[in-house]
């Protein structure tokens, strides 16, 4: 790793003046990805803004018929709480599933949807429930703050606050992990809400990150059971090809991981 | 270079390091103290594993000053006068390790598990679940995870005697 200035902010106000006098600043959260980036020398910031230690930023409460996860709230808090598990438990699994125990101490969700990895958990829970994000400077629905690989609506200086869930009548979310670093590599968080409405959303399969199935999301509208998607198969051409798995074998997946979805969410 | 201060095993200590020191290296190179290993150094291997404030953390996936400020339990911060602690003591008992280099790490995550479900509650399947993080290439893990549930039920024994 290359020499860098740690600082450590008390609020989100301090945050954004800290990287704004900073060279080539980057905002730390729990650090599981830029810091093993930084070790690679992928990444050399002049300076890192610690924003984990934010008030503001932290934990978890109940906004009317939403679910409010503050950003700098370790997975391990979210897969843990009541409150998640009682209201939203695919969200709970979801945050549960993400790396191992000691990743899920350190590693938050403002953090994760910041980075926008096409493999991380996060972005499908976001956009499957229909999720708003604010930040210290606006509020955004979740599939406007996704924009592609790696690459969201934030702005460099502008820092995710909180994201806000919509309570679910159904959440379920099922991944086939990639054995070796539990990233998924396709992982798909199915939604029943109140009004009838189904949302599908796609992690870790796409070329271009977090996507919705339309298809799969009328289908279970008309019919909620795993039956309905059980025999769909997806276009593959958008899907991701590498040394882990084909498109096409990618595609499948998707189909194998809706179905357990919806099972799993009854 | 800033001034990092915690508590480390239950002793106030401070040092001036490099801003983009780890904890590992801070505890390692600085401290001296090597039972906490560097394996794989990319954070899949968790023979790193410490406790930053009762937390199982990748000692080598924080900074040290990320850490300032809070209190750290390494490997070494374990054992008591009167000896080993139970889950050392299961490791031993139960041949939970070969050549001993995940162990420090396997020893701090399987204290953070039983802290976390409860002494005595821990089955099998959720051991080799919560030892996901944790790599060992001898054992097979079988008699890890055999050392970490007698560990936990010998807990749970303890806490029912001191009631």
């Amino acid at each position: 790793m290359y020499e860098t200035n740690y600082h450590r902010a008390g609020s989100v106000a301090d945050a954004v003046r800290m990287l704004t006098e900073a060279e080539d600043g980057k905002f730390l959260a729990g650090g599981q990805t830029l810091l093993p980036t930084m070790k690679q020398r992928l990444a050399a910031p002049s300076d890192l803004v610690d924003i984990t230690k934010i008030p503001d930023m932290k934990g978890i409460r109940e906004e009317g018929n939403q679910i409010v996860i503050g950003a700098a709230t370790p997975h391990a808090e979210v897969a843990a709480s009541a409150l998640v598990k009682s209201r939203l438990p695919g969200l709970a699994t979801l945050a549960g599933g993400i790396g191992d125990p000691a990743v899920r101490h350190m590693g938050t969700i403002g953090g994760s949807i910041a980075n926008n990895d096409p493999a991380a958990d996060y972005p499908a829970a976001l956009v499957g429930l229909g999720a708003s994000v604010t930040t210290s400077k606006r509020t955004l629905a979740a599939e406007d703050f996704f924009i592609g690989m790696f690459d969201t609506a934030l702005d460099e200086d502008e820092i995710v606050i909180s994201v806000a869930f919509p309570a679910a009548e159904k959440s379920a979310y099922a991944k086939y992990p990639n054995p070796a670093s539990r990233y998924a590599m396709a992982g798909v968080f199915v939604a029943r809400h109140a009004d009838g409405s189904v949302r599908v959303a796609v992690t870790g399969a796409g070329q271009s990150g977090v996507f919705r199935v339309d298809g799969m999301e009328d289908a279970l509208a008309a019919n909620w059971s795993p039956e309905a998607v059980a025999e769909m198969s997806l276009d593959s051409s958008n899907m991701l090809h590498d040394v882990h798995g084909s498109a096409r074998y990618r595609a499948n997946l998707v189909t194998v991981m809706a179905k357990r979805a919806v099972a799993a969410a009854g | 270079m800033s001034k990092v201060s915690m508590v480390l095993n239950g002793k106030a200590v401070s040092a001036d390091v490099e801003d983009r020191t780890l904890l590992v290296s801070f505890i390692r190179e600085v401290r001296q103290l090597t039972g906490t290993h560097v394996g794989c150094d990319t954070s899949q291997c968790g023979a790193c594993v410490v406790h930053v404030d009762g937390k199982a953390v990748k000692s080598c996936t924080m900074l040290a000053a990320q850490a300032d400020g809070a209190e750290v339990l390494t490997i070494e911060g374990l054992a008591g006068d009167s000896g080993l602690h139970p889950i050392q003591a299961a490791f031993r008992e139960h041949h939970g390790l070969q050549c001993g280099f995940c162990t420090p790490g396997m020893v701090m995550s399987a204290l953070d598990m039983i802290n976390r479900h409860g002494p005595g509650n821990l089955d099998e399947q959720t051991i080799r679940h919560e030892l996901e993080g944790n790599i060992c290439r001898c054992t097979g893990y079988h008699n890890i995870v055999k050392a970490i549930k007698a560990a936990s039920d010998q807990m749970a024994g303890m806490a029912q005697a001191a009631e």
